[in-house]
């Protein structure tokens, strides 16, 4: 190959390809590499058998923002985000709670919670909102700031202050490196509903309702919720993903599948391209890696061509996954107890309590799986027919909070967990198991292993608040530029972290053609 | 792990195998603590210590300097990555004098490393140094290993250490080139010998097991008829080390990992140790930091200063002219007599990267008891102070 690349962008993930789109955009020659024989990494299409096809890690995603969408003419390429999906709390005494955006309905729900739940979800939908100047560019460094770093932190101050007002700004002041439990224990009595809350500040990190940080986390997602509301991820594979690979490729990016990278090279402090498993080497002056920041640094560069001490926070990054994944062939729909047919294109959840949380937690602490687990459920073929045989459905179960090394062992669980799994689901669908026909566990190892990111987790490191904004993913990387002159970060490991945005990928595209050019 | 006996307390500093010996020989009782270690500051009588330096053979117990070894299939990229020096010339059988940094390029320690084998490396340190090594060695297949208390150590240095320890019983040393070293034999122990230290003379470092430590003293010391040897100190030291121009890490400058306060720490640019700095082998801790310095003008340096006259410099200020600005102050100071001059390493602050023209230093001094002070003019001496022809000739010159 003569032709001389600008830009290697390592993994086709969501934000690789939305990095990648950017830059060939801004006209420079960009190859994506990408280990697996498809696109999209955690949020790519999975099969089940021969016959039924899932979402791999995202089965629930929100839209995405709408300045990536634009930039990359996402809706031009085929990009439909799904229908909104409800959330169902399913309670072991039939009285689930229904929650589509800030109505929240069930049997004997008081009105005042009710109501409480409405003002919460408008309050903290505007301090989501209040944090969209920081998101949406590089997170400001705070020693020898630059005109940007400024402009950004003057816009976040402008919209916390005028944007919230003043009572609201000293509430998001107070709240924000509270934990979810204290903050919902304060405002609703229901514990259904502080349950089904607390569930999203949780789910995806190692974190209990009382660990700290827990509102941030819900923030977070709140701030993902701007872009429209959530969808369960059902498109024949994915339609963001297609959307992404066919803008990217539309913008002369080039993707090449199987192509694992060993090593990023690095001469005198500078990058210089990639060498490929098999020994391949592609030349490029700028690298921009997806992968998550541990197997970027520890792997692809390794530490000999870096500082100790920045090693060392690199080998720190909190990024243990707090996930396993049930994928299971069903023959036909499952009857949930109190619940319609149409349910089924709902996402259910199981976190009946912030006490059921929390215990959930505490056994992922001590490395072990509670047997009340947090689960989180999606029907992928209620949305899309074509996922599975006529009649026929696919199950997803996010089972949370999954300690990334399980005392016991995975192996030794891997074979009957599922079937507790399935047991669990099926006291609020006794029908379920009868419908299995054949399922698929991912265990946080095997997550960790088949996408390649250290430590399984969903968004490559916990979106602590020291793993957060300016700390994203570490000090001395936290504006997609690294110690690496050359290399860039540009994955879910880095501000804003995690979740179907693009904006991490969309940032460090900024970032790229601003140093680089 | 050697369990502490319940005693320790009573013991506070540890002792070193030669500690018999030298608290036999000690006249004036004058102990510090080094590195844990009970050391002496002057055995018997400084001058006397001093001139063994210079004109006979001194010997010093070495013990507790930090001692590291570091092995493993990786111990050769870590310690590149480690140090700042180009060591691609380091083989067995060779020594180099090395420095290390943290990521802000700021001076953690010096120290020697010797290559005993393949993937087999001792590195001695002025400070503990094994969290930092530890934390350097994060990605790298290599062990560390504190090795302080398993190697006994003495250096034998003056011009006529090699007479010395030929006439001790030692292995043929003439061929021993500087920074090399040799498996001998003393009396049939065996002995790691180095042509390596810290007083700018001829010398030699010795390291043995601690159980042969006695025997080897004594071997050295039987000839002490023939030839003029005394057991030296610590203060002895530190005026030869200052004669011949050798930074002391922790005392001349405040090493990375110990401050506190912004701006205190130093670079090796700014502690004239620049020379050790290898900007273009390849990636080291520090490196990125050196090279955006390298590129800047200086702000400081700490440089060798002559000080006219002969009242004792103690820790004085620095002015650019009589009564002028403050532009710095000394870190160290010596009566040289070899050289009838007072030395200095001052750190002192430049000027748009350039040196003041004039520096003069205030000193403070008393008269029976009453203070006074002088204005005293400094001369900057780009090379060391002293730096004997006879130090670095293969073979040495018999005595």
């Amino acid at each position: 190959m003569t032709e001389t690349l600008d830009a290697i962008v390592v993994g086709a993930g969501h934000n690789g390809l939305v990095c990648a789109g950017c830059l060939a955009r801004a006209g420079l020659n960009v190859t994506v590499l990408e280990s697996a024989a498809q696109c999209g990494g955690m949020a790519g299409p999975r099969s089940l058998d021969r016959d039924y096809h899932i979402p791999s890690l995202a089965h629930t995603a929100f839209p995405l923002a709408e300045h990536v969408r634009h930039d990359l003419e996402l809706d031009r390429h085929g990009y439909v985000p799904g229908p909104p999906a409800a959330t169902i709390s399913l309670q072991p005494d039939g009285r689930h709670l229904r929650l589509t955006g800030h109505e929240v309905s069930g049997a004997d729900l008081h009105d005042a919670d009710r109501s409480a739940y409405a003002r919460f979800a408008d309050d903290y939908g505007g301090f989501a909102r209040a944090l969209t100047p920081l998101m949406t560019t590089r997170p400001p460094r705070l020693k020898d700031m630059d005109f940007t770093d400024k402009k950004t932190l003057a816009r976040l101050g402008w919209r916390i202050r005028m944007g919230l007002g003043k009572a609201s700004m000293y509430e998001f002041l107070r709240v924000v490196a509270m934990n979810i439990y204290d903050v919902l224990d304060e405002i609703i009595e229901d514990e259904r509903l502080k349950g089904l809350i607390a569930a999203d500040a949780v789910i995806g990190h190692n974190a209990g309702p009382r660990s700290p940080g827990t509102v941030l986390t819900y923030l977070m997602r709140r701030f993902n919720e701007l872009g429209g509301p959530m969808y369960v991820v059902a498109g024949n594979g994915s339609q963001v993903i297609d959307a992404l690979a066919a803008a990217a490729s539309g913008l002369g990016v080039s993707l090449q599948y199987g192509s694992t990278v060993e090593k990023i090279l690095v001469e005198n402090g500078r990058t210089t391209g990639v060498r490929l498993n098999g020994g391949a080497v592609l030349k490029a002056p700028l690298v921009v890696s997806s992968a998550d920041p541990r197997t970027t640094f520890l792997d692809h560069v390794g530490a000999s061509q870096l500082d100790a001490m920045f090693t060392q926070r690199v080998s720190q990054i909190r990024g243990a996954g707090g996930i396993a994944k049930l994928h299971v062939a069903l023959s036909g729909a499952p009857d949930f107890k109190g619940l319609d047919n149409e349910a089924l294109a709902d996402r259910l959840l199981i976190a009946p309590s912030m006490q059921y949380l929390e215990r959930a937690y505490n056994h992922s602490k001590y490395a072990e799986l509670s047997d009340k687990p947090l689960l989180e459920i999606t029907f992928p073929s209620a949305h899309n027919g074509a996922l599975a045989p006529a009649g026929h459905h696919v199950m997803s179960v996010n089972i949370g909070i999954a300690p990334y090394e399980l005392g016991s062992g995975w192996d030794a669980v891997a074979q009957t967990l599922p079937y507790e799994i399935i047991a669990t689901i099926g006291q609020y669908a006794p029908n379920l198991s009868l419908l299995v026909v054949s399922h698929e566990f991912l265990t946080p190892p095997r997550i960790e292993q088949e996408y390649r990111v250290r430590g399984g987790h969903w968004h490559h490191g916990e979106t602590t608040i020291h793993q957060s904004f300016m700390m994203r993913p570490l000090y001395g990387a936290a504006q997609y530029d690294t110690p690496v002159d050359g290399l860039f970060l540009c994955g879910a490991g880095t501000h804003p972290g995690g979740g179907i945005t693009g904006l991490p990928g969309h940032n460090a595209a900024k970032r790229v053609l601003e140093l680089a050019t | 792990m050697t369990m502490i006996e319940k005693t320790h307390f009573r013991q506070p500093l540890g002792r070193s195998p030669f500690h018999p010996r030298i608290a036999l020989l000690s006249q004036s009782e004058e102990w510090t603590s080094w590195n844990g270690y009970m050391a002496p500051r002057v055995v018997a009588k400084l001058s006397t210590e001093y001139f063994a330096v210079r004109s006979g053979c001194s010997v010093m117990d070495l013990t507790p300097m930090e001692k590291y070894r570091i092995s493993g299939s990786d111990a050769r990229p870590f310690l590149d990555r480690l140090v700042t020096r180009d060591i691609s010339g380091l083989a067995a059988g060779r020594v180099t004098y090395v420095i290390w940094c943290n990521d802000e390029g700021k001076l953690i320690d010096d120290g020697t490393l010797f290559q005993l084998g393949q993937n087999d490396y001792r590195l001695c340190s002025q400070h503990h140094q094994l969290d930092w090594l530890r934390t350097s060695a994060i990605g790298f297949d290599v062990q560390v290993e504190v090795e302080t208390q398993q190697v006994a150590a003495l250096a034998v240095q003056g011009p006529t250490a090699c007479s010395v320890l030929a006439e001790a019983g030692f292995d043929d040393l003439q061929a021993l080139q500087p920074f090399r070293f040799q498996q001998s034999a003393c009396s049939g122990l065996p002995v790691m010998v180095s042509r390596t230290g810290y007083t700018g003379d001829l010398g030699y470092e010795l390291w043995m097991k601690p159980n042969d430590a006695l025997p080897v003293w004594d071997a050295i010391f039987a000839v002490q008829g023939r030839y003029d040897i005394h057991a030296i100190g610590l203060s002895a030291l530190e005026m030869v080390r200052i004669e011949a121009g050798f930074v002391m890490p922790g005392f001349d400058f405040n090493t990375a990992e110990s401050t506190i306060r912004a701006g205190y720490d130093r670079s090796p640019y700014e502690v004239g140790l620049g020379w050790a700095v290898s900007l273009d082998k390849g990636q080291f801790t520090g490196r990125r930091a050196l090279l955006a310095e390298s590129a800047r003008p200086a702000k400081r340096r700490l440089m060798k200063i002559v000080v006219e006259g002969n009242k004792p410099v103690g820790a004085s200020f620095i002015y650019d002219r009589r009564n002028g600005r403050q532009v710095g102050e000394i870190k160290c100071a010596a009566w040289s007599p070899i050289l009838k001059a007072n030395l200095a390493l001052a750190d002192i602050e430049f000027d748009n990267g350039r040196l003041p023209r004039e520096l003069w230093a205030r000193i403070d001094y008393q008269r029976e008891l009453k203070w006074h002070s002088a204005w005293a003019r400094c001369h900057v001496s780009e090379k060391p102070f002293y730096q004997p022809g006879h130090r670095g000739l293969t073979p040495p010159n018999r005595y």
